[in-house]
């Protein structure tokens, strides 16, 4: 296989707080093959967002990255000096959100967001980053991209604003595209919409997408590979069937399993007990321990390391048996 | 947008003949301008006859009713001091104020706007707590003593600028203005400071606010995510947000600026209308004092209208209801 377009190792991203440090990313490894589509799932707070925008180096104080290694194409972006940095964003590698509602500057009109995006990283005309920046707007499917373009914000729908700001992200043919929830906010069958779309537009130009989301069913249709984030690291990763039909880490396990669809109508909808803990007063040892059904005495000692299966790994103790299907 | 305008002129006839009634009858249970007026020496008949003349013998409702009449056909009645009409010595001297209220207005934009800018970035460096901490004073300090203590450091210690008084006038489309020569322009600027520092401390703190609420949306975030310059964020993207709230105080402050710049007029010598509206407070010039406060009225009327336009241009959201309503 070729070299990963982008390569984390060993990522630590903590944010000071007033109850003292807090571990958001913890000790992250990640990699992202050209034209792959990676799903990063995890809880609120499990730092799913907090890896993606350390890619992107939008970290803001009071967060910092700590240590670990983040390699696009070869770079390193760590260390890397903000205007450098600033030329890899939007060229690069791009990013878009959760809010298509917010993302967008509401004072400004689209063709001033899209044309400044293009001058910011190549001297071209005016007029010839108009002209891309319309077809940009056709070919995320938004009819009548000419008028488009003399709109603000406020005129479009949330579906037609969040396909402006991918159209946006990908007006420079990026190497890799982080999104991060995009489609929450929006209806159901948009986001189905929007979920092809994206996935249609990321293989044509060979974009590495890592998609970071809570909800199972669209990692399921869209990612290649899966990676389970909980309390600040990764627990279960590798390809999406294997995982997602026979989860080896009890805390996927449980995630499946409380997904409504699994469960029997009238029944007590399926929930993992406890709530997901303090990061800044993490349990010593596996952080899902008190959570756990499997857990044990040697769970709270020590966190356990990554274990390895073909493409598969997990960082569990006692992992759920083999080839128990989530029911 | 016609139902606008009128509604808004409707509300200004409110206020003008509301300010105007109340205006007349205080002053006329103040004192009897006669008394001021008269040479100490005249006897009751030669005071009489001064109050005939002025039409102050009359009883209060029918003076009243005579004002109304006459305010009606455009007359808001003789100074009884320069006995000229009111409404124009209160025109000779608006070129003077309104230049003043303009040039303040600049330098509170100018100062205020990267100073708070500058503090809303960044919030924790010493810097911009300095920044924060000066426009405390520029907010507490009294505008006298800061007329004062300029007067006293430029003026008498440096002798770099003149102590009061208006420079030197052209002509400008038949208006007599200073601020097209240095020379003129040397008076304006101790004055437009003292006048300045309190706006720009004002507009410091909005544009602090605004910033630092602005950098944590979301927008932001995307603008630094696309690529963009940092130089780029900070003046379009933020700053045209921003631009909404301080607009429309500094509007209003406009107002206040042109109409109550007394104090300043008064330290600086300045022969503006504050210095014309003191001065008639004085003597008891009743048509000065009530066709003052009627402009006052209009001035703030037309400021909240271009307010309201500039509005429009700001935020799009805003022109798009418009031309729906």
């Amino acid at each position: 296989m070729s070299a990963p377009i982008l390569s984390i190792h060993d990522l630590k991203v903590e944010f000071g707080t007033r109850q003292g440090v807090v571990k958001a990313v913890d000790g992250v490894s990640l990699n992202v093959y050209r034209g792959e589509v990676l799903g990063l799932v995890g809880e609120s707070g499990s730092g799913k967002s907090v890896t993606g925008l350390s890619i992107l180096g939008l970290i803001d104080p009071p967060g910092r990255i700590a240590s670990g290694s983040i390699k696009l194409e070869g770079t390193e972006l760590i260390g890397l000096p903000e205007d450098e940095l600033r030329r890899l964003r939007g060229e690069r590698m791009a990013m878009i959100f959760q809010d298509p509602m917010t993302t967008l500057n509401p004072v400004l009109r689209i063709d001033t967001q899209m044309i400044e995006t293009i001058r910011a990283h190549e001297n071209v005309s005016e007029r010839a980053a108009r002209s891309r920046a319309e077809e940009a707007l056709k070919r995320v499917g938004i009819p009548s991209p000419a008028e488009r373009l003399l709109t603000y914000p406020h005129q479009l729908s949330g579906g037609m604003r969040q396909r402006v700001a991918i159209a946006i992200a990908l007006l420079m043919s990026p190497a890799l595209l982080v999104a991060d929830e995009p489609t929450t906010a929006l209806d159901v069958t948009i986001q189905s919409q929007i979920i092809a779309e994206v996935q249609q537009l990321c293989s044509e130009t060979g974009t590495a997408l890592i998609w970071i989301t809570h909800d199972l069913a669209v990692v399921a249709g869209l990612a290649d590979r899966i990676a389970v984030m909980y309390a600040g690291r990764i627990v279960e990763e590798g390809d999406v069937d294997p995982v997602l039909d026979h989860p080896r880490h009890p805390y996927t396990y449980g995630l499946l399993g409380s997904a409504p669809s699994n469960n029997r109508r009238g029944e007590k909808l399926a929930q993992i007990p406890g709530m997901t803990p303090s990061l800044a007063n993490l349990p010593s040892g596996c952080a899902f321990a008190p959570r756990c059904a499997f857990a044990q005495g040697d769970c709270s000692t020590a966190p356990p390391t990554l274990t390895h299966d073909g493409s598969r790994a997990w960082r569990c103790f006692h992992p759920v048996p083999d080839r128990e299907d989530v029911r | 947008m016609l139902a606008y305008l009128i509604r808004r002129v409707g509300q200004a006839l409110l206020v003008i003949a509301a300010m105007a009634t109340i205006v007349f009858v205080s002053i006329y249970a103040v004192g009897n301008p006669v008394d001021i007026l008269a040479n100490p020496n005249a006897d009751a008949k030669e005071m009489a006859e001064i109050s005939a003349r002025l039409g102050l013998d009359k009883p209060l409702w029918e003076q009243f009713g005579l004002f109304v009449w006459n305010a009606l056909h455009g007359d808001l009645g003789r100074s009884f001091v320069f006995n000229e009409p009111a409404l124009k010595l209160i025109i000779q001297r608006m070129p003077a104020t309104l230049e003043l209220a303009f040039v303040a207005l600049i330098m509170s934009i100018f100062i205020g706007i990267p100073l708070g800018v500058w503090a809303g970035l960044k919030p924790d460096a010493w810097s911009s707590r300095t920044i924060m901490s000066g426009s405390i004073l520029g907010f507490s300090l009294p505008n006298f003593w800061i007329g004062l203590m300029l007067i006293l450091l430029f003026a008498v210690q440096l002798k770099w600028l003149p102590s009061g008084g208006r420079g030197p006038t052209t002509s400008l489309f038949g208006i007599q203005v200073s601020f097209l020569t240095w020379e003129g322009l040397r008076y304006l600027l101790l004055p437009a400071f003292t006048l300045a520092l309190y706006k720009a401390a004002l507009v410091v703190r909005l544009s602090r606010s605004g910033t630092r609420e602005a950098v944590l949306q979301d927008y932001v975030r995307f603008a630094r995510a696309k690529g963009l310059s940092p130089t780029r964020i900070v003046l379009v993207h933020v700053l045209k947000n921003i631009m909404i709230p301080i607009v429309t105080i500094l509007g209003l402050e406009l107002g206040s600026m042109i109409a109550f710049a007394v104090v300043t007029e008064t330290v600086f010598a300045y022969p503006g209308m504050g210095k014309l509206l003191i001065d008639s407070i004085g003597r008891l010039d009743r048509p000065v004092i009530v066709a003052y406060l009627m402009m006052v009225v209009v001035i703030f009327v037309v400021i909240n209208l271009i307010v309201d336009l500039l509005y429009a241009a700001l935020d799009p959201r805003v022109r798009l209801q418009e031309s729906e309503g």
